[in-house]
């Protein structure tokens, strides 16, 4: 790619004297400093007010035991031990990997769909399409589950009453096979268009130099998507995935909404953030709760570190 | 543990526990042996706010009558959520030591989860012991502590009986069932005509119901429990009866298994899914305002029985009005708590506009409460078939000190266990277990039978 590196040179010597300049006037001493300081104050009292104190509070508090009988007894780790072998956070947190590994893939694949198709230009409508596809994501997470819930409903429902009418049975949506699916589309539903808005932002930052040299070439619309498209969108997909290991994991609002549809289903440790709710609210273990919830957080940390280093490893190879 | 290292860590714990961050907080009233009339007297002449939390709708009328009678009292109504969001907003206020309301309402499955923590005042020295003959037996006992402490007082109750579509049961020739056995033939007799429709409906985490069942047929899951000592026997020969009645008749399909008080559940008693709604006190008031489509076609009667000839319900629900120990002004809490509960205009306005059912003897007796007429009824008297019924509550029964974790658990194992048609019975014991787990972790010394 000849056209690329061309382009490119001219800038170096420009980049390299504002860096200088740069420098020089860093250089002025502790004012220029004290002065960026006042900047990020703002931010940092806030972050510290409301999330690192929190967040400490809450590990000191994880290594308390508060018993109704016996008071406050500090246990160590104990709760810790006590999370990696509860079963039922044990599958609540594989319950959420199946999750991720059920509904990320397809959502990211068609967000990106959507995005490409978007990108090339042939689609009419382009905007209202794009704008169609982003609103779901607009609306509150606890609306969508409570009219999806609508919409699944088994005697109430839509789609039972039209199953109905045509002398057939739907499906049992809120049943224990179906749940996780149903919640799965909810939540495809909901970040299909948020993810798509993410990559298309990102296929517009592809400098159009690119796409000359690739028709000079002589690649075609496919091709100019597979080979310059998806490799540069690489960043950006890792970013989505991310962000979804994040969200799957801690689902909590859609099965919280749909627990009131079936009870029996969507069990009070039905995700690992459930539990979490309903042992500090129902079963007044808050200790034990903030440590639940540290541990879905080193776990969340470990996923996506070891997602970032398996997807880094095969950009270099 | 090493119980040097515990001592050690327990005193480093008190120094450095997180509740240091609250112990600015207000200090638990101690309450005096006797408060005297002067005492009160002067109490209730000083210019005083009380913060009350109900979710009890025209609550407003009550406490207009309080402040129209103690003029220098103002209570401030707070709703801070229905259930489980306003006893989670009550702990959360009471961790951290301030915000908490003076008088709440507190259903009275949970007056002992608020009483085992040390949350409640004792009502006995400002007059509330000498209440107990104003109350029926079985709902007094539901709010006293094992050394005779007053922890509450009762505001309404729920008494179990049966609301049944007289329509339905007349096209099919179905008799009112007044045992188990007949009630389970007609199940099935019904749902054998009509398809479509279910003679009741289990609601499969409904603890709340499945303790009044347990209650009606005589078991007494945490009898006997004390203070750190907890009871736990869940697999009794009656426990068994009730579950094993109920999977039996779900699994024959003659029984569903709709979530009660959701969307689907709201529709199908309006569409008549279900010919029988076994419920509370509460409940013909709740179902007139829900399944209005379907006024004149109900009527009530008492809960069918284990035992032929026999008459025994159980309670499911109703609600007290206790005072948190952080008040700083115990006396006024305590006496606007007995005022609400206890006045006759107050009282009556909660029976006869608010549609509460009364704990108070004098009001079950009244005339112009048992005699009302409901039209949804077809004009039956049905205050008079729920205070009969009242009468008939068994004073055996006995609440755990966290009854919310024991119908979490409930919905978990036993419910989920009959509504997919695994064994119920087994799923007795899982129940006693995570219970029993539960009790350790909370440091009771737990007793299984």
């Amino acid at each position: 790619m000849t056209a690329d590196t061309t382009s490119k040179a001219p800038l170096t010597p420009r980049i390299g004297r504002i860096a200088k300049r740069g420098k020089a006037a860093g250089g002025k001493g502790p004012r220029y400093a004290k002065a960026g300081y006042l900047f990020v104050a703002p931010f940092m009292i806030a972050f510290t007010a409301m999330f690192l104190v929190p967040l400490l509070y809450a590990a000191w508090f994880s290594l308390f035991r508060e018993q109704m009988i016996g008071g406050n007894v500090f246990v160590g780790l104990e709760n810790y031990t006590r999370a990696f072998t509860d079963p039922l956070l044990l599958e609540g947190l594989g319950r959420v990997a199946l999750f991720f590994l059920l509904q990320v893939p397809l959502m990211l694949a068609f967000a990106l769909l959507f995005a490409l198709a978007l990108d090339s230009g042939l689609l009419r409508l382009a905007k209202t399409v794009r704008l169609g596809i982003f609103l779901p994501y607009a609306v509150p997470s606890v609306v969508a589950a409570l009219m999806w819930g609508f919409l699944y409903g088994p005697d109430f429902g839509p789609i039972a009453q039209l199953a109905d009418r045509i002398g057939a049975t739907a499906p049992d949506f809120l049943g224990a096979d179906l749940m996780l699916g149903s919640i799965a589309n909810i939540v495809f539903w909901e970040f299909t268009g948020y993810n798509m808005i993410l990559l298309y932002a990102a296929l517009r930052a592809i400098p159009t130099e690119l796409y000359e040299a690739a028709s000079v070439d002589g690649a075609g619309a496919w091709r100019t998507a597979w080979s310059i498209k998806i490799p540069l969108l690489r960043p950006a997909i890792v970013l989505c995935s991310i962000f979804s290991i994040i969200g799957s994991f801690q689902l909590f609002n859609e099965p919280s909404v749909m627990r009131t549809l079936a009870p029996n289903v969507i069990v009070a440790d039905y995700t690992p953030n459930l539990y979490a709710y309903n042992l500090a609210f129902v079963g007044q273990e808050y200790n034990y709760a903030a440590a639940v919830s540290f541990v879905l957080g080193f776990v969340i940390m470990a996923g996506s570190y070891v997602f970032m280093l398996a997807t880094n490893r095969r950009s270099r190879s | 543990m090493n119980p040097r290292f515990r001592r050690r860590t327990g005193l480093g714990a008190a120094l450095a526990s997180p509740l240091a961050f609250t112990a600015c907080g207000r200090t638990p009233v101690q309450p005096p042996e006797h408060v005297s009339q002067a005492e009160i007297d002067e109490a209730m002449h000083t210019p005083t706010e009380l913060d009350f939390w109900t979710w009890v709708p025209g609550i407003e009328k009550q406490v207009a009558l309080f402040e129209e009678a103690y003029p220098d009292i103002t209570v401030d109504v707070t709703n801070a959520a229905q259930g489980a969001g306003h006893y989670a907003k009550i702990r959360t206020a009471l961790r951290a030591g301030r915000g908490a309301p003076d008088v709440a309402q507190v259903e009275f499955q949970l007056v002992p989860s608020f009483s085992i923590t040390n949350h409640l005042l004792d009502l006995r020295p400002y007059g509330a012991g000498e209440l107990e003959d104003r109350f029926v037996d079985w709902v007094w006992a539901q709010v006293t502590g094992a050394n005779g402490e007053v922890w509450a007082i009762p505001q309404d109750t729920g008494p179990l009986g049966m609301l049944y579509r007289t329509d339905l049961f007349e096209a099919h020739g179905i008799e009112v069932p007044e045992t188990w056995e007949a009630f389970a033939d007609a199940a099935r007799a019904l749902h054998e005509a009509d398809p479509e429709v279910y003679l009741t409906n289990f609601p499969p985490s409904q603890g709340a119901f499945f303790s009044a069942s347990l209650w009606q047929a005589g078991a007494d899951p945490f009898g006997g429990s004390d203070g750190p000592d907890l009871k736990v026997d869940l697999t009794s020969e009656a426990a068994q009866r009730v579950t094993s009645y109920w999977a039996d008749l779900v699994a024959e399909g003659v029984v569903s298994t709709d979530p009660d008080f959701s969307d689907q559940w709201y529709q199908a008693a309006n569409r008549g899914k279900y010919a029988t709604w076994l419920t509370a006190a509460w409940g013909p008031v709740f179902l007139q305002d829900t399944a209005a489509s379907t006024s004149g076609k109900w009527r009530a009667a008492p809960l069918p029985q284990w035992e032929a000839g026999s008459q025994v319900s159980g309670n499911w629900g109703g609600s007290t009005s206790a005072v948190f120990n952080i008040t700083e002004h115990p006396i006024q809490a305590a006496v606007f708590a007995q005022f609400i509960n206890t006045d006759p205009e107050s009282t009556k306005a909660m029976a006869t506009e608010q549609y509460l059912f009364p704990p108070t003897k004098a009001l079950l007796e009244d005339p112009e409460f048992t005699g009302l007429e409901l039209e949804f009824y077809g004009g039956q008297r049905v205050n008079e078939v729920f205070a009969q019924i009242s009468e008939t509550v068994s004073p055996e029964f006995q609440w755990s000190p966290f009854q919310d974790q024991v119908y979490a658990d409930y919905g978990a194992t036993v419910g989920t266990a009959i509504a997919e048609g695994a064994d119920a019975v087994a799923a007795l014991q899982d129940w006693q277990d995570r219970i029993a787990e539960y009790a350790e972790f909370q440091g009771f010394t737990v007793e299984e039978s």
